[in-house]
């Protein structure tokens, strides 16, 4: 059982590898191509991300990433594809920012309750891709890309200064109005020259190992990877699989709603024409490199902070910082490519095994109780 | 054993992620740089970058006047899509720390960030380009009056059109924006109250598309055309261009922006059709914010840039354009008014 263990921790680790590895290389080729030198950018990426205020700047940026993958994946852990991540967060930021600057109670009430309205708001937009999915059978594919769309125009509205918008004297810009600062999530300065880290960074932390636990240890998360892996088996075995649709884009929805508040509740305390967008088609990026999992995610959604943080500073030296997307758009295919490679030969090599074993005979039945009780496993992780 | 060791390995993980900050060293971006670039004058572009052959083009046209007129090194910075606040602090961080005076925020989304960096910088001059919100004693916002520009296009356009039908294309609904359109209207309707305005929005915010994609300037273009516009007005940065390519395909009359779109090369093909721009002069804001700088006198609270100083204007260089005498009469009468102050222009529809 120990051995088996070993094998799969390594294919687990073989599929983002190989990903990296053919991603880096047609990077290296792109440059080759393109005429620039193909070693030099990532000296200057690795350069610069050696000071630490590009580091904060990275660990921030993986705070709301991660929980903007995490959202995703709890989605993908039922074989649910919620695209409306981004949407869910914008429209939950905005909601949280604009109820934070018109009420003003003590510190933690102020942040809970910002908190609280943006995680229901995102839950909210979320589960009518849920309902349509449960009553209609609408795809939530379809659904959430469309509620992606009238997030962005309902936000628009809303933020007009005509409704509940602010237009500040002099500037061009429309915001939501300030929190005051109780309602300002206190974060752990590095400091004078780094910077702070946002406080919300840890929480996003805290809240990868609630979704390990929920998903792993509890009898919810088994349901919940039952119906993803089957929906007629989990059925058959009494998990209400419509039931479980809902909840868990509704629980997606909610943890999209947290994505905006690291930026929120740290940095700008008000939302405006220029809050960041495209988190959540980053958040899916990242779960699908992170395989889903709690700590995969975590070292993905710092890698793509990485290449976002670090690429910034290409352009000063004459190099195109696209570099970086690039690089990020080819470890999304080479990711899929590699994992349905690994996949297979996992399967093969598994086959193998149990082939030799039975030839071997005798062990056998004390053997293949565990084996079986892997694979299910290692099914319903897929 | 295997749940102990899983969580072991999460503990070890998640104090790994919080060390990653620290353990790497003291040293921060700006540290690397001070001595290796020589001072010079920096600008920070908005979304889009070099190449919109609009906004941000205008104020690299400046830096690289300055570099060559004052012998000034320049550096530019580009932002990535979607980015935050704290990578805007971080770029004008990183471009005053290395010595450069004056620093330059393109765009109102620059506010908040130059903000929080000007305080640490006092030695350095911070330029804003379209925000006055935040002011203080190293920051200079340099602002225009686009509504007087564009009111004189809405002269122009109500003298032109035949089917007494114009448009506005905006490319994202932004006050800013907005600005164009209220002067556009304004001028149209005190002209001659029977045309009708067609008004029209490319994006909402935070969809910037509206800015940067010509085929949504084109189809716009194309509804207000079908709708018997024969003048249409784009401010939409790069999506403009697509509205003027379809409007000169068409044979009706463009009014270009910021640039004087007439003399751009991209869009030589379609020039004769391009009966006027509405210049928005961020060139000569950043050239005239970085002369200051260097004569010792850096400019320091609003600058405003209206009629007045032609710091916004009407383009003539299209010869069929100065041919239309009543037409050119009719703007230089409406720019004197608006100058006297006879004429206040709204900036907002």
């Amino acid at each position: 059982m120990k051995k088996f263990d070993k094998d799969r921790l390594i294919l687990g680790f073989a599929g983002p590898v190989l990903a990296l590895v053919v991603a880096v290389v047609l990077t290296t080729v792109v440059l080759l191509v393109s005429g620039s030198d193909p070693f030099e950018p990532y000296r200057i990426m690795f350069e610069s991300a050696s000071y630490v205020d590009v580091q904060v700047l990275i660990v921030n940026q993986a705070g709301t990433y991660y929980l903007a993958a995490l959202a995703v994946a709890v989605g993908f852990r039922m074989n649910l594809f919620n695209i409306g991540v981004d949407g869910q967060y914008r429209l939950a930021a905005m909601m949280a920012a604009l109820v934070g600057a018109s009420v003003d109670l003590p510190g933690p009430l102020q942040i809970a309750l910002i908190v609280i309205v943006a995680m229901l708001v995102g839950a909210f937009w979320s589960g009518i891709a849920g309902i349509l999915k449960t009553t209609r059978g609408v795809s939530e594919v379809v659904s959430t890309i469309m509620l992606n769309s009238i997030a962005t125009s309902l936000v628009a509205w809303l933020i007009l200064p005509k409704n509940f918008g602010v237009q500040p004297a002099g500037s061009n810009n429309l915001t939501t109005g300030e929190i005051p600062e109780s309602g300002w999530f206190p974060g752990l300065s590095m400091g004078a020259e780094a910077g702070e880290i946002y406080g919300f960074t840890f929480v996003a932390a805290a809240c990868g190992l609630i979704y390990w636990f929920v998903l792993g240890r509890t009898r919810f998360g088994f349901d919940l990877r039952a119906t993803g892996a089957s929906e007629t088996a989990a059925q058959a075995s009494g998990v209400d699989a419509k039931k479980m649709i809902l909840t868990s884009m509704l629980i997606s929805g909610a943890v999209a709603g947290l994505a905006g508040m690291p930026t929120l509740l740290g940095d700008t305390h008000t939302y405006s024409l220029d809050f960041p967008t495209g988190i959540g088609f980053t958040g899916i990026t990242i779960a699908l490199l992170g395989r889903n999992n709690p700590l995969g995610i975590a070292f993905s959604a710092l890698l793509i902070a990485f290449l976002d943080k670090a690429s910034a500073s290409l352009d000063q030296y004459g190099y195109e910082k696209e570099i970086a997307t690039i690089m990020q758009g080819l470890i999304v295919i080479s990711v899929v490519v590699s994992y349905e490679l690994v996949r297979r030969y996992g399967i093969r090599r598994q086959q193998q095994k149990v082939g030799a074993e039975l030839a071997a005979g005798g062990a056998l039945t004390t053997e293949a109780r565990p084996q079986n009780d892997q694979t299910e496993k290692e099914g319903a992780a897929l | 054993m295997r749940r102990i060791t899983r969580i072991a390995t999460v503990g070890v993980a998640s104090a790994a992620l919080a060390l990653t900050a620290t353990a790497c060293g003291n040293k921060s971006s700006s540290d690397a740089g001070s001595d290796s670039k020589e001072a010079g004058a920096a600008i920070a572009y908005d979304i889009g970058g070099r190449g919109d052959q609009s906004f941000n083009d205008a104020a690299y046209a400046g830096l690289a006047k300055a570099e060559t007129d004052l012998k000034i090194k320049g550096s530019a910075a580009e932002p990535s899509e979607g980015e935050s606040d704290a990578d805007k602090v971080q770029r004008l961080t990183e471009l005053a720390r290395s010595g450069n005076n004056p620093v330059i925020g393109v765009g109102f989304a620059y506010a908040p960030a130059i903000k929080k960096v000007a305080p640490k910088f006092p030695k350095t001059t911070f330029g804003i380009i379209d925000d006055s919100s935040v002011t203080g004693k190293n920051i200079a916002n340099m602002v225009f009056n686009e509504e007087q520009g564009s009111y004189l296009a809405g002269v122009a356009a109500a003298k032109v059109t035949k089917s007494k039908t114009v448009g506005f294309i905006g490319g994202v609904e932004t006050p800013l924006i907005k600005k164009f359109e209220a002067g556009f209207a304004q001028g149209v309707k005190e002209t001659d109250p029977s045309v009708k305005v067609l008004s029209q929005y490319l994006t909402q915010p935070p969809n910037f598309d509206g800015f940067s994609k010509p085929d949504l300037g084109k189809a716009a273009a194309q509804g207000q055309l079908d709708k018997k516009a024969d003048v249409v007005y784009a401010a939409a940065g790069l999506a403009g261009s697509g509205s003027i390519e379809a409007t000169a395909q068409a044979g009706k009359w463009a009014i270009g922006v910021d640039s004087d779109q007439y003399s751009q090369k991209g869009l030589a093909a379609y020039k004769d059709q391009i009966l006027t721009s509405v210049t928005k002069d961020v060139a000569d804001s950043v050239y005239n914010l970085i002369k200051s700088v260097k004569d010792g006198t850096p400019q320091t609270g609003e600058v405003r840039y209206g009629l007045d100083k032609d710091g916004v204007g009407l383009a003539d260089s299209n010869p069929a354009y100065t041919k239309m005498a009543d037409v050119v009469a009719a703007v230089e009468k409406a720019k004197k008014d608006i100058v006297d102050g006879k004429i206040t222009v709204k900036t907002t529809p």
